[in-house]
C-alpha cells in the first residue's frame, strides 16, 4: 500500500511540476518556423532574389571592402582568406562562438572587428555602421541554405545557458520575457502583427520599416524598447549571450541571410 | 529525553521520510515566487484615489494603443478590430465577468490571479528588472488613470 501511495505521490509531483513548466515550454524542433514563413509570397520572393533584395547594395559594398587593403598591415580580407564565396562558406552559421583568447563568445560582427584590429591593424568598425554591416552581410550571404550549427561545447555551454536565462527573464516596465511572446504565444497577434518565433536565421537583414540593413542586436533592442526595458549595449556580454542562445535555439534551421522583413 | 526521531517506528522505511522531505521542498519551490504575488489581495474594492474614475477618459486610455496598451493583447468593442491583439480575453463583458474590485486589482497587479500572467502590472513600480531609464520609477498608468479605466471597464457589460 505504501508503494502504491508513493507511486501516486510521485506522479502527482511530476504532473505538478510539468504543469508549472508547461506554460513556458520550448518550441518542439519540428514546429520551428522562420519568420520568413509569416511574410506574404511577394516579400518572400523579394528576399530570395539577390537583385530584388535591397541588401544586395550592402553585399556589393561588402565585396569591395573585402578586397580593399586596410590598416597598418596594409592587408585586405582577401589577402589572407582568398575569395569570400569559398572561404566564408558556413562561417556565419557558427557564430556567436567562443573566442579562444578571451574565452568569451563573440558574434560575427565582433569576429570581423577582431580580424581588423589584430590582423589588419585597423580601427574597429562601429556597430551598425555601413562598413560593418556590409562586411557582415557578405560573410553571412556565403552560408545561405546551410543549417545553423553553433558549437555546443563545455566552453560554450555556460554562455548558452546564460542566454537562456536572459530569454526567460521578465524585464522592463511591462515585465515581459522574450519567452512569453516567442515561445508561448507565437502565431498569435500583438496588436495587428503576428508574433514570430524569433529565430535569427536572416541577420543582418533589410527591414522596410528601418529603410536599411540592420543587425540582430538592433532588432533585439527594438523588442526591449517595446518591453520598456533598458536595451543591452551593442557588443555587451548579455547581448551576445542572448544572440548565442537564439542561434542554439534555431540549431539546424536553414540560414537565410541577408533576409528581408516588413 | 528521547532523541528527535527515535519515536519513529523502525518498520517505517526511510524512503517515506525522503518523499515527505521532497514534497515539502517541492511545495516551497512551487509556491508562487517570493515577491511575485504570493499573498496579494485579489480584490481591491476601495478606489485608489478616493473618488470614482471618469468613464470617458477611461475609454480614451483603453482605445489608445500607446497609452493603455490594452489593445495590443486584448480585443474589444473598439475601432479597427484588425489591429487588436488576441493574446488575452476580449474586453467585451469584462464588467459582467468581474467586480469593480477585481478589475482594479487586475490592473494594479494581476499576479494574484495568475503569477505567470503575461499581463503587466499597471500600478506597480517594484519587483521589475531593467526598466528603461525614461520609465524608471513610474507605473504604466497613474492611480487616476487606473480609476478612469476601471470606471470604463465596469460599463462593458455586453
Amino acid at each position: 500500500m505504501m508503494s502504491a501511495m508513493r507511486r501516486g505521490l510521485t506522479s502527482a509531483i511530476l504532473a505538478w511540476s510539468l504543469a508549472d513548466i508547461g506554460a513556458a515550454a520550448d518550441i518542439p524542433p519540428d514546429d520551428r518556423r522562420s519568420g520568413t514563413t509569416v511574410m506574404g509570397p511577394a516579400l518572400q520572393a523579394m528576399q530570395n532574389d539577390d537583385s530584388g533584395n535591397p541588401a544586395g547594395l550592402w553585399l556589393a559594398d561588402g565585396q569591395a571592402l573585402w578586397d580593399e587593403r586596410n590598416g597598418d598591415a596594409d592587408k585586405s580580407c582577401a589577402d589572407c582568406h582568398g575569395a569570400a564565396a569559398t572561404a566564408m562558406k558556413g562561417v556565419a552559421t557558427r557564430y556567436p562562438a567562443v573566442d579562444p583568447v578571451s574565452r568569451q563568445p563573440i558574434d560575427l560582427e565582433q569576429r570581423i572587428n577582431l580580424c581588423r584590429t589584430t590582423r589588419q591593424k585597423a580601427p574597429a568598425l562601429a556597430f551598425e555602421s555601413r562598413e560593418l554591416l556590409s562586411l557582415t552581410a557578405l560573410v553571412a550571404r556565403q552560408s545561405r541554405g546551410l543549417p545553423i550549427a553553433v558549437a555546443v561545447t563545455p566552453e560554450s555551454r555556460p554562455f548558452i545557458d546564460a542566454g537562456n536565462a536572459l530569454f526567460h527573464r521578465r524585464q522592463g516596465q511591462l515585465d515581459l520575457s522574450c519567452a512569453q511572446c516567442h515561445d508561448d504565444n507565437w502565431g498569435r497577434h500583438l496588436g495587428g502583427a503576428v508574433i514570430p518565433q524569433g529565430h535569427p536565421t536572416g541577420y543582418p537583414l533589410y527591414r522596410l520599416e528601418w529603410q536599411t540593413l540592420g543587425s540582430l542586436q538592433r532588432r533585439l533592442r527594438n523588442c526591449m524598447a517595446g518591453m520598456r526595458a533598458e536595451p543591452y549595449a551593442y557588443g555587451s556580454p548579455d547581448a551576445v549571450r542572448l544572440e548565442l542562445y537564439l542561434m542554439w535555439r534555431a540549431q539546424g534551421m536553414t540560414w537565410e541571410a541577408p533576409g528581408l522583413r516588413p | 529525553m528521547p532523541k528527535a526521531g527515535s519515536r519513529r517506528s523502525p518498520r517505517k522505511p526511510l524512503g517515506e521520510a525522503v518523499i515527505l522531505f521532497l514534497l515539502v521542498a517541492f511545495a516551497v519551490l512551487m509556491t508562487p515566487r517570493s515577491g511575485r504575488g504570493a499573498s496579494l489581495p485579489c480584490d481591491r474594492p476601495a478606489s485608489l484615489t478616493g473618488r470614482p474614475g471618469d468613464i470617458a477618459r477611461g475609454q480614451a486610455i483603453v482605445a489608445d494603443r500607446r497609452r493603455g496598451l490594452c489593445l495590443l493583447c486584448h480585443s474589444g468593442p473598439f475601432a479597427e478590430p484588425r489591429t487588436q491583439g488576441d493574446l488575452a480575453p476580449d474586453l467585451a463583458g469584462a464588467g459582467k465577468r468581474w467586480t469593480e474590485g477585481q478589475l482594479r486589482q487586475r490592473l494594479v497587479d494581476p499576479r494574484c490571479f495568475a503569477p505567470e500572467t503575461i499581463m503587466p502590472a499597471y500600478g506597480r513600480t517594484t519587483d521589475l528588472v531593467r526598466v528603461a531609464t525614461v520609465f524608471a520609477g513610474n507605473p504604466i498608468l497613474t492611480a487616476d488613470e487606473i480609476e478612469d479605466v476601471v470606471a470604463f471597464l465596469v460599463t462593458l457589460r455586453q
